[in-house]
């Protein structure tokens, strides 16, 4: 066994593998700490953790799940880009194309669907949670606020990713959805106090949602860019910030 | 037990402390390698293989394309929004569609900062924040779960209500008898009928605050009250009313038919 000893030696001894492995993987307490400290993705989290925080019982894994589920429909997400193109004569046809012709079209699809209402789903369990364990007391008061802005934002993604099909279902409920826009105080075309403004069908809160009057192409296109580009950044964006507040406040738990 | 020896003793001494007494606390600490990461890593496997399993079961829902002169019946919001779009049936849509989840989500900001209680930091109890977990309860999952389940399954064309043995048949007609609570008490002149809504809906906040200050010095006394102060009883006996009057009106509708409170040219609630 001597040779294959050696030869591992020589791997694992080389310029190449120490420069991008620093450290081995016997189970050592500081190999444990570097295993965290040492990778980027890791690293999210701290090197030691108090006892209750890894116990499924006390978080139900649900912000963890809400967090897996995003990235989910990001990988299924982008595969399905690839195919779709958010001009209305194209958007259904894409759809089709890829149900039908793409290799794992459909699994893509269905995957990213159903993660999005997976998601939706984990972060109001993931709401609740951390209700139930008091864990938006101080010092966590803002980071309970990011979390509800994340719950808005988790919301918004689901919402203009439905009108992507372009099929009954998708225009007519994003249609129902939206409706309440023209009904906005002062600044919608049906709502209370609408002539302050002297808003109309084409120029009210509703009209820039959709961009224009009512659902159309102007509005897939709209919502092709938040729900793949401009949702997507800004979710990032406070998931950063979610993250590093959890990081810097510590995890809850009962006090010892 | 396990025994060391306190630093404070005099020497020679030995005092029993318990090893964890003794490392003082913070020390409940474990590796998150392999310990968090474990747990993260198995529950990831799980959920995809769930995930996996359920995207080749079921296929995503695709209709015929899209046409907008051909308007289904009914026509319904996205699952999660339909809380919101069952209010339509007893709200105004600039309520039910702007008002009211906009004070959700405010709502729901400002719970860290309305809630002074210092117990329940970290872990489960019901017993001590009774107040807040019902008042969550009734918020979370009776107006918005319970209704988005109504929404979803009980709401059949025309938005009405079937139950899920009964046929959907599109031409079911609803006698639409509903009248305004002034109306309803007799008064028949519009002018009166807006002042009535206006003087209800306005004495409905003035004694419901006045009401939910002395149910909370009955409940907590009046030290409590000092520490929680004006601002953040304001904000949540506010927050708290607007729940209960969604709930009143919903009854008000089911049991009496009612359709509005005040009724005038511009708004109506
Ligand atoms: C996109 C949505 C969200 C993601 C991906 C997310 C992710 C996470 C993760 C991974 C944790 C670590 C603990 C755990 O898994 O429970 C966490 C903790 C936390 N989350 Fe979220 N979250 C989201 C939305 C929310 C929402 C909607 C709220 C509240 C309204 C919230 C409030 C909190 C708070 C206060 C903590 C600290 C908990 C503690 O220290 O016990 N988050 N979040």
């Amino acid at each position: 066994m001597s040779w294959w000893q050696e030869v591992k030696d020589q791997i694992t001894e080389s310029q190449v593998w120490t420069s991008i492995f620093r450290h081995g993987y016997d189970d050592t307490p500081r190999n444990r700490v570097l295993m965290v400290s040492g990778n980027v993705w890791l690293h999210l989290h701290p090197s030691k953790v108090r006892r209750h925080a890894t116990r499924m019982r006390f978080t139900w894994c649900m912000g963890g799940i809400t967090f897996l589920m995003f990235l989910v429909t990001v990988v299924t997400g982008v595969y399905l880009m690839f195919y779709y193109r958010p001009v209305a004569q194209y958007a259904y046809a894409d759809m089709k194309y890829l149900e039908f012709d793409m290799p794992f079209g459909m699994l893509m699809r269905n995957m990213h669907r159903w993660a999005a209402h997976g998601m939706v789903i984990a972060v109001w369990l993931h709401m609740f949670r951390v209700f139930l364990t008091g864990s938006y007391k101080p010092p966590r008061e803002f980071n309970w606020v990011v979390g509800v802005i994340l719950l808005v934002l988790t919301l918004l993604l689901s919402f203009t990713g439905y009108l992507l099909p372009w099929d009954q279902l998708a225009i007519w409920a994003v249609t129902v959805g939206s409706n309440m826009g023209r009904a906005t105080p002062v600044l919608g075309h049906e709502g209370p106090f609408k002539e302050l403004l002297g808003v109309n069908p084409l120029y009210d809160a509703r009209a820039f949602i959709f961009g224009g009057g009512e659902v159309g192409p102007h509005t897939l296109l709209r919502f092709y860019i938040l729900h793949c580009v401009f949702i997507p950044l800004v979710t990032s964006l406070f998931l950063a910030v979610h993250f590093w507040r959890i990081r810097r406040d510590g995890f809850s738990g009962p006090a010892l | 037990m396990a025994t060391v020896s306190s630093p404070g003793s005099p020497a020679g001494k030995r005092v029993e402390v318990s090893i964890k007494k003794a490392m003082g606390p913070g020390d409940d600490k474990v590796h998150t390698w392999p310990h968090l990461v474990r747990a993260e890593f198995l529950c990831s496997v799980l959920v995809l293989f769930g995930l996996m399993v359920w995207a080749l079961l079921v296929n995503a829902p695709l209709e015929e394309p899209a046409n907008p002169s051909r308007t289904p019946n009914p026509s319904k919001a996205p699952w999660y929004f339909l809380g919101l779009q069952e209010m339509l049936v007893f709200f105004d849509p600039w309520h039910a569609g702007v008002v009211l989840p906009s004070l959700i989500i405010v709502g729901l900001m400002v719970i860290p900062y309305i809630d002074i209680n210092p117990k329940g930091n970290g872990y489960y109890t019901f017993r001590e924040r009774k107040w807040e977990i019902l008042t969550f309860f009734l918020g979370f999952h009776v107006l918005w779960i319970s209704l988005i389940v109504i929404g979803t399954l009980l709401r059949g064309p025309g938005w009405n209500w079937f139950w899920p043995w009964e046929y959907w048949d599109p031409h079911k007609v609803e006698a639409l008898t509903s009248v305004n609570l002034p109306y309803l008490l007799g008064i028949r002149d519009y002018f009166w009928a807006a002042i009535f809504g206006l003087v209800a809906i306005l004495g409905f906040f003035v004694v419901g605050t006045i009401a939910m200050y002395a149910w909370v010095i009955w409940l907590k006394g009046s030290e409590f009250m000092e520490r929680w102060g004006a601002v953040r009883f304001g904000i949540t006996s506010f927050l708290f009313l607007n729940m209960v009057a969604v709930v009143i009106k919903m009854l008000m509708r089911h049991m009496f038919n009612i359709k509005y409170v005040m009724e005038t040219p511009w708004i109506n609630v």
